[in-house]
């Protein structure tokens, strides 16, 4: 129910940013006339179970969401359901867990969009070129993306950063060095490392083809003109890549907001609070206290928090998309 | 001074070889054309000149000095690209003084410079504006103008009308020639177009197959064609062959037996020829005239007439079957169907041997050893 909250606002996210580019098709460029207000009517009718069905999906969980959220509605005590207020919104946000949750949040997303984005672009660039094996290449660099979450980040913790029978521990042993726990001593650093392993495929699947929409006589007339290759990356490459870019960093922002299965799988969102992120703040909220009163209200915030982070991605992102076309 | 010089030229892709060994030179303030069908490799030695090829073996210099290995900036040329190629993020000014600042030119010098060019190509207003809020021949201006600023020895153009429409490529081509003569620069332009290569060229170069066959001027490769790949490749519509075989030849003339009837007589240098080889007629449209079928041997039946107001291209059909066009008066009446003959101007003639060799005129062989 709590992350259904959370889902329902990106939900709203991810509706808000598609809405920048088409509405009802047919139903702006029509003259009121007789024969396409029928035409138009018809149209609604038609379209009218599916948004209905669009609207319940949304509107039924938000509002049970919103009235969860005012009660005092534990499961440890059945029966009791006083209406509290905002109490609830109280205890989330001054609770030691949240403000760790919300700076965790905002670090895991900014870090892999910057990761991502970067060896991005690199590996897109690197790859462009013709050289032997490089049909193989490009699907082994986009493989990581078809991994499921949890299998991946169960390959990470027990397979190559185990403290003792990890790849990565062998290989300091190797060099004669002490082995590090990573999930002990670097948890936010290893969660990054793990969530952008997974999601460089995407950008690199994204700006790897729009490398190859690059018009070679530009490249041919950068070249005549005295670019060397950094020039050519600086001022012909990466303007080129910039609208791809934009819709990277959007879908990517999406996705990270609602990291929760590396974390689960991996550190439990601690130690301590150090990798929790509102997600799993949720969770553990509504399955590990059973309060479904104070996960609601938690689901609100990240709710809001998610909007008002669609509103700038929309601003920014939507209006180069837009502009550009 | 600006003199290109090509000697030997050779470039292979995998094995094939695009271009099989090509000297030519180009002198200083020379308008160049490269012309040819597709796939000739005119291209591909305009962008050996620029660098953007490497070659794999001969030589390019560059007023004497060797610029074969040279990187593509250094060699001191600028090309104007079939798709302009422009910036798309940049401004029409940022465009055209790329190459000046990111050669560290002074700040005021690369101002003056793009506001020159820009003056010349009538683009002064433009100068803020992103190339995707230009027309195509505003583009093809922009491209322009970003070779101009940098004052290049040589011009290199590689098909840089093909994108435009009718109206606007003779415009362009008007205004490139006239781009000619006020920058006095040397250039050298690609084109399968044999228009543009007549209307534009010093010195045109006919490509075939990797190979040149001809260079010279204009008029020179519609009067001489040295072969007759080059005399079916020059003017417009193009010269008609008619197949058939000596019956006699000497140095001062020929006589031919067309398959399709008539016998002529040429004043062309046969000495080369004897009775019964093969050989073929080239006669231009311009060089026919049609008359009463009873008037000349040559006869033929009328197909369809082009009405093009000044002239009127007639199709005829011989009677071995051989279409031929033929350029009338622009009030020929003529009927499809009809019966007609045909007067060819004799002086105007050519012939070509087996290996489509043209034959020279009279005493021509002797002038040439």
């Amino acid at each position: 129910m709590n992350i259904s909250g959370l889902q329902s606002g990106l939900t709203r996210l991810a509706q808000r940013v598609s809405s920048q580019k088409g509405r009802f098709p047919g139903a702006s460029n029509q003259q009121p006339g007789t024969v396409s207000e029928h035409s138009r009517r018809i149209g609604l009718a038609m379209v009218s179970p599916s948004v209905a069905v669009l609207l319940a999906w949304m509107v039924v969980p938000l509002a049970m969401t919103l009235w969860f959220s005012l009660l005092r509605y534990n499961l440890l005590y059945p029966g009791e359901s006083d209406f509290v207020g905002l109490e609830n919104f109280y205890y989330f946000l001054t609770d030691e867990g949240f403000a760790a949750g919300a700076l965790n949040t905002f670090l895991l997303v900014v870090s892999v969009l910057a990761i991502s984005v970067v060896s991005g672009v690199l590996i897109a660039v690197l790859v462009d070129g013709p050289f032997w094996g490089r049909g193989v290449v490009r699907v082994l660099l986009i493989s990581p993306f078809f991994i499921m979450p949890t299998v991946s980040a169960l390959v990470w913790k027990n397979l190559l950063l185990h403290p003792v029978s990890g790849v990565l521990a062998a290989l300091w042993r190797f060099f004669g060095a002490e082995p590090v726990d990573w999930l002990a001593e670097y948890p936010l650093e290893t969660i990054i490392m793990i969530v952008s392993w997974q999601w460089i495929p995407f950008a690199v699947l994204l700006l790897m083809t729009a490398m190859q929409s690059l018009d070679q006589e530009q490249k041919d007339a950068a070249r005549l003109d005295g670019a060397g290759a950094l020039a050519t990356f600086w001022h012909i490459t990466l303007p080129h890549l910039a609208r791809p870019i934009a819709v990277v960093v959007m879908i990517e922002t999406i996705f990270l907001l609602s990291i929760f299965a590396e974390i689960f799988t991996t550190t439990g969102g601690g130690p301590g609070y150090e990798t929790t992120n509102l997600a799993f703040l949720i969770y553990t909220q509504a399955l590990l206290q059973f309060d479904v009163g104070m996960a609601s209200a938690g689901g609100l915030v990240a709710v809001v928090i998610a909007n008002v982070a669609a509103f700038f991605l929309v601003r920014m992102v939507g209006k180069s998309l837009t502009d550009k076309a | 001074m600006s003199d290109l010089t090509i000697k030997n030229l050779k470039k292979g892709f995998d094995g094939t070889e695009i271009i099989k060994g090509i000297d030519l030179e180009i002198k200083d303030h020379e308008f160049v054309v490269f012309v040819g069908p597709s796939g000739c490799g005119k291209s591909t030695l305009l962008r050996l000149i620029a660098g953007l090829e490497e070659v794999t073996s001969g030589h390019i210099h560059l007023d004497g000095q060797d610029i074969t290995d040279v990187a593509p900036a250094k060699r001191n040329l600028a090309m104007v690209f079939q798709t302009y190629a422009l910036y798309p993020h940049m401004s029409v000014s940022k465009n055209m003084s790329f190459a000046l600042s990111l050669a560290g030119a002074d700040k005021a010098e690369i101002e003056r410079k793009v506001k020159e060019a820009a003056r010349i190509l009538e683009l002064e207003h433009l100068l803020e504006r992103k190339p995707k809020a230009l027309s195509g021949g505003q583009r093809q201006r922009v491209a322009i103008g970003r070779a101009i600023v940098r004052h290049p020895k040589v011009f290199l153009f590689d098909e840089p009308l093909s994108n435009l429409d009718a109206a606007l490529r003779v415009q362009m081509r008007l205004e490139l020639a006239r781009l000619h003569k006020e920058l006095n620069a040397t250039m050298i332009y690609v084109t399968h177009d044999q228009v543009e290569a007549m209307t534009l060229a010093d010195k045109v170069v006919v490509f075939n197959g990797g190979r040149v066959e001809q260079v010279g001027s204009p008029l020179e490769l519609y009067h001489h064609p040295l072969n007759q790949f080059v005399a079916g490749f020059i003017g417009t519509p193009k010269m008609a062959f008619l197949g058939g075989s000596v019956k006699a030849a000497d140095a001062s003339g020929v006589t031919v037996a067309l398959a399709c009837g008539p016998e002529y007589c040429l004043p062309l240098d046969g000495s080369a020829l004897k009775a019964g080889d093969r050989v073929t007629l080239g006669v231009r449209p311009e060089h026919l005239q049609i008359a009463a079928a009873e008037h000349s041997p040559f006869k033929v039946r009328l197909d369809v007439s082009e009405h093009l107001g000044a002239d009127t291209y007639c199709y005829v059909r011989t009677e071995s079957g051989e279409l031929l066009t033929v350029r009338a008066p622009g009030d020929f009446a003529g009927q499809f169907g009809e019966r007609a003959s045909l007067i060819p101007d004799l002086a105007h003639c050519h012939l070509f041997d087996a290996d489509g060799r043209t034959l020279p005129k009279p005493g021509a062989s002797a002038r040439a050893a």
